[in-house]
């Protein structure tokens, strides 16, 4: 394990295969603490985190939350519509308030790809990058990355589908990037409105048609369809989509017996994937959850620690 | 990795002296502890695991019956998370399931400040509340910042504040088992 020296988690195209297996390796000992009778560990007392979410999420601002309190770190949470944001205050004034409250760690959801970068730039504080727009979602990718592992053992050679709207999502950028560097191949599906044949150029191999790719696939990730934006201009209904590219039970039965499914949440069931096959043995969809924690922990640890020490 | 470890440094324990250490551990442990059923060997990352193991089959092949090891990561329990130029690798924690009347027979290579030991005893409160806890070390060479003393030594080792000391063994350093010490 190499060591860590960034004090801000961006994005994951910036990192390296032997940092991204720092992040998982430290996970595995972080999710031991979640066995103990204790749940919790000293490592940020005294620190201050703050969590920033200009757009809105609660899965994933309550697993950073759990992860700094297992840390022993103290918790500010600020929201879009509790920010001074909406009286006009500029991004980088409202972090440079945090910082005068002394905050150590900011972790920050933001519509504008590129935001946590800015702050990272102009704050001594550590910027953990918690979705940026359509740019990347990092913990989000280290905690598929580590469920895949801790199930298949190893990245290297699997075969990983990622099927849905890839567009617009940085889940599927950050997966992608964590994905090729580990070794994996990556299989994007989905209609050609939403995956676009220009991915091809990241190292991927694209296809419109999911029937071609589930009985070599070792791993199907799904991506939510995000219907309440009523992208009615890329695909013409619910019904169609589920038709041709939701997993469904026809489907499921194609895969290979020990196919993992994963979903980063939250499901829409009956349109991306069957609500049986949701809950199956196969699905992995909840470990997705507890791993979270796990990594969030990692990365926090690893970000806070590796800040020069204030003097 | 060189053999030895730096040009200026001198042996103080070749892979002999270490087994002879080790035996005579064993038998001071074997001697505190006549419910050998209780004990848990659990060693701190790295080197510390090395020591455990090695102690483990010392007491089975005088005892004849198994002793459990643990893995006992300090890292997160440390005080000084920012003072370190580098951060130290964690390994999983491994402690049975209940520690109650339990000993824990804490294995480290080397014992200098007993800040390591600290954190080790607080890791341990966290997955519940043995026995008792003991300390084991292979090297003992002093400067304690805090109130704590080894149950078992190997060897006691005066050295200045700033020498090092190095300690290597086969499995994770491909060179002989070998304790050394810089010249001052």
């Amino acid at each position: 394990m190499s060591a860590w020296t960034r004090k801000d988690l961006l994005g994951i195209q910036e990192l390296s295969a032997e940092e991204i297996t720092t992040i998982l390796d430290a996970a595995a000992a972080f999710k031991q603490v979640g066995a103990r009778e204790i749940k919790k560990v000293p490592s940020l007392r005294g620190k201050t985190l703050v969590n920033f979410f200009v757009e809105p999420s609660t899965r994933t601002r309550t697993s950073f939350e759990l992860a700094a309190f297992r840390l022993s770190a103290d918790v500010v949470n600020i929201s879009a519509t509790t920010s001074s944001l909406t009286k006009g205050e500029t991004l980088k004034d409202t972090a440079k308030n945090l910082e005068a409250l002394h905050a150590d760690i900011i972790v920050l959801r933001h519509s504008s790809a590129g935001a946590a970068k800015f702050l990272a730039e102009r704050l001594d504080a550590s910027i953990i990058n918690a979705g940026d727009g359509a740019h990347e979602h990092p913990t989000q990718a280290l905690l598929d990355t580590f469920t895949i592992r801790e199930k298949k053992g190893r990245i290297a050679g699997l075969h990983v589908a990622i099927i849905g709207d890839i567009l617009f999502s940085r889940v599927a950028r950050s997966n992608i990037h964590a994905l090729l560097k580990l070794g994996a191949r990556v299989t994007l599906v989905g209609p050609s409105t939403l995956v676009p044949r220009v991915f091809e150029q990241m190292g991927v191999q694209v296809t419109h048609r999911i029937d071609e790719i589930l009985a070599d696939v070792d791993v199907v990730n799904l991506l939510r369809i995000q219907h309440e934006r009523q992208r009615k201009e890329y695909f013409p209904s619910l019904g169609e989509y589920t038709s041709l590219f939701g997993l469904t039970k026809e489907r499921a039965a194609r895969l290979k017996p020990d196919a993992l499914i994963m979903h980063p949440g939250p499901i829409n069931r009956g349109v991306e994937i069957d609500s049986e096959i949701a809950d199956s043995a196969r699905s992995v969809i909840l470990d997705q959850v507890t791993n979270g924690l796990a990594v969030r922990m990692a990365v926090l640890y690893l970000c806070a620690g590796a800040q020069p020490a204030h003097v | 990795m060189p053999y030895p470890p730096s040009p200026t440094a001198n042996l103080i324990l070749d892979a002999a002296a270490i087994d002879r250490a080790l035996r005579r551990i064993a038998h001071e442990i074997i001697e505190r502890n006549p419910d050998l059923d209780k004990i848990v060997l659990a060693g701190i990352p790295s080197r510390g695991v090395q020591v455990a193991q090695k102690l483990a089959a010392n007491i089975e092949q005088i005892e004849k019956k198994p002793v459990e090891l643990g893995v006992i990561d300090v890292s997160m329990h440390r005080d000084d998370l920012r003072l370190r130029n580098k951060l130290s690798p964690i390994e999983v924690s491994q402690l049975p399931h209940d520690l109650a009347g339990r000993t824990i027979i804490l294995v480290d290579d080397v014992l200098f400040s007993g800040r390591t030991t600290r954190a080790a005893m607080d890791a341990i409160a966290s997955f519940g509340r043995p026995a008792r806890i003991q300390l084991a070390a292979l090297i003992d060479r002093g400067h304690r910042e805090l109130p704590i003393r080894a149950d078992y030594v190997g060897k006691n080792l005066p050295t200045s504040i700033n020498q090092r000391v190095y300690v290597r063994f086969e499995k994770v350093d491909g060179v002989p088992d070998s304790v050394w010490m810089e010249k001052e």
